[in-house]
């Protein structure tokens, strides 16, 4: 059931960028900053959380998974560390896929060339 | 002849062809849904592995990011987007194929200033604003926890 | 030489002495592959970056057309060219290897007939005997300065068009000897933008320049369409086409059948994805050397317009919310005499 609800979400959270971009004046680019804010923001009001309980990876590895996952290490951090919390959090949350992003496109840059596309 | 704008902002509006909603609505739903599959299946694995919940996560994040790398350097992820639309663009592996690709495309502007400096040029705005957002959050629980516990 | 309106009427048209087409891949399985001199089914062409493989892609072009001409390089008084690389470092780099006086020129996608127009001039006031005009694109440097880098996955949009990869040029001599094709006018076009915004709508915002160009050459020198074989626009694509014919019609000119777009001849839309058709400097250029002007020298038709359309912005005015430019000149090229 688990694997039903991540391709159903999964897929419905894409379908959203696709129509976002298709229908209106909005670029690929902006439609991700819209996508990242918009989970912090629906992590905040306590909507994102179930979401994840039911579709798993169909909600994390959306973008907006990226903001609840920013979202969430800021409220963890301030509830330990106090209004320090507010810097320190999204960036410790985040770390592991920025850091893994970066390795692999360093890596990828020493091996690999750009391709053609005709 | 000065064809009025307002005019020939209509007339543009009728000749330029739309997109074909439903097949991108198809690609972008199978395609996105596909990954996301794929990253429940991934991070199953992790969890069988014995890891915690959220090291599982951060895991299944990592691996996808690789995986996306591998078949951005070989060309196919790109290939895939032409059709896939969002469907390839919103999950994670779309964020490490935004990161991966100027990486490898300026490598030969150089180490720093090509591949470093630009390698968030179209990542970069989704950390910006991430983070931004996060730390307005964190302002906000700071203010508002005393009154919720 | 005379002047009407915006047209220069050449009394003692220059002629076109030689001719080439150098292409890439897609270009190879392209319709008119059998019309260039030279295909390369790597379009890295040997090099270490995108900008030096343009570079060796015009190198190409110019040597090939120096031995179908006949010439050397000390028998060329000025090489005129462009191209779409910032600063026109495409052309500037080839002719690091070529000892000739030059002179770059950019007009984005219009430059092929603005090297000409300019040759023509040039060749028929005295100020050279010959001129040689190249101009080239190259999908890969073009995707990399103006989009995303290539390895980036995006979509589409539907009115988008396919930078061409490749070069064409001609040699302009001062007078047309019997058996030369002729260059008989030509008009540089005045600067229209239509205020669109889209980057990925070329076609859109340059089809105003095209009719503004035609609908005053028309009436200049009070011809129409159907007076030519062909009335071949560069790079206008499906939409931009569309959109020229409709402007026209507006303005009492009816293109019917004459009317062709170089960057829907280069390729076959359908089969080879290339969206709203092709693009990008060279595709003119290269549809000239490869398809017009061999129709022309075989008497297959007898008089054409080239009209080629450029889109004047860059990306930083796009990001700055600017509307794009565009501007059109004109050429008109005339069979052989015997």
């Amino acid at each position: 059931m688990r694997y039903l609800w991540a391709f159903l979400v999964g897929g419905g959270l894409c379908v959203i960028g696709q129509l976002l971009i298709d229908l209106t004046k909005l670029t690929p680019a902006r439609v991700l900053v819209l996508y990242v804010v918009s989970g912090v923001a629906l992590s905040a009001v306590g909507l994102y959380g179930p979401l994840v309980e039911l579709a798993g990876a169909g909600a994390t590895v959306p973008l907006t998974g990226f903001g609840h996952l920013l979202a969430q290490g800021v409220k963890r951090a301030v509830e330990e560390q106090g209004l320090l919390g507010a810097l320190t959090g999204g960036g410790a949350a985040c770390a592991a896929g920025v850091t893994a992003s970066l390795l692999t496109g360093l890596a990828a840059s020493l091996l690999t060339k750009s391709r053609d596309q005709n | 002849m000065k064809p009025d704008k307002e005019q020939y902002a209509r007339l543009l509006k009728q000749v330029c062809p739309r997109s074909p909603l439903l097949r991108d609505f198809l690609w972008a739903f199978f395609v996105g849904g596909g990954i996301c599959l794929l990253g429940e299946g991934v991070r199953a694995a992790w969890l069988a592995a014995g890891h915690t919940l959220s090291d599982a996560g951060a895991l299944t994040s990592a691996t996808l990011i690789a995986a996306s790398g591998a078949l951005t350097g070989l060309g196919w992820y790109q290939k895939l987007a032409t059709r896939a639309g969002a469907g390839t663009l919103v999950p994670i592996t779309g964020f490490a194929n935004a990161v991966v690709s100027p990486a490898i495309e300026f490598r030969c502007e150089g180490l720093v200033t090509g591949v470093g400096a630009r390698m968030f040029s179209i990542a970069g705005p989704v950390l910006v604003y991430g983070l931004l957002a996060s730390a307005v959050w964190g302002v906000i629980w700071w203010l508002i926890r005393p009154w919720m516990l | 030489m005379t002047r009407v309106g915006d047209t220069v009427r050449f009394a003692c048209p220059p002629g076109v002495e030689a001719w080439a087409a150098v292409g890439g891949k897609k270009e190879a399985d392209g319709p008119l592959a059998a019309g260039f001199d030279l295909l390369f089914t790597d379009n890295r062409l040997g090099e270490e970056t995108w900008e030096q493989a343009e570079s060796t892609l015009q190198r190409h072009c110019a040597e090939l057309l120096l031995q179908k001409a006949d010439v050397t390089l000390p028998q060329i008084d000025l090489a005129l060219g462009g191209d779409l690389q910032s600063q026109c470092t495409a052309t500037a780099y080839t002719f690091r290897g070529l000892d000739v006086p030059f002179a770059g020129v950019y007009g984005a996608c219009s430059t092929m007939a603005e090297t000409l127009a300019l040759a023509g001039c040039l060749t028929a006031g005295g100020a050279a005997r010959r001129v040689l005009a190249m101009t080239s694109s190259h999908f890969c440097a073009a995707e990399r300065q103006f989009r995303t880098p290539l390895n980036y996955g995006g979509k589409r949009t539907p009115t988008a068009q396919w930078t061409a990869t490749g070069a064409g040029a001609c040699l302009v001599s001062g007078r047309a000897r019997p058996g030369q094709v002729r260059l008989t006018a030509a008009a540089f076009g005045r600067v229209r933008d239509p205020s669109v915004k889209d980057g990925t709508n070329m076609g859109g915002a340059m089809a105003p320049a095209a009719a503004e160009t035609l609908y005053r050459f028309f009436l200049d020198n009070r011809c129409a369409p159907a007076d030519y074989d062909g009335v071949y626009t560069g790079d206008l694509g499906i939409v931009g086409s569309e959109l020229l014919a409709r402007l026209l019609e507006g303005e009492g000119v009816d293109l019917a059948d004459r009317h062709r777009d170089c960057g829907l001849l280069l390729y076959d839309r359908e089969t080879q994805q290339t969206g709203a058709g092709g693009s990008g400097a060279g595709c003119a250029a290269s549809v000239l050397a490869a398809h017009i002007l061999p129709a022309l020298q075989t008497g297959k038709m007898r008089r054409v317009l080239l009209v080629c359309t450029g889109a004047l912005m860059s990306t930083t005015t796009l990001l700055q919310g600017e509307s794009i430019p565009c501007v059109a000149h004109l050429v008109e090229l005339t069979a052989p005499v015997d």
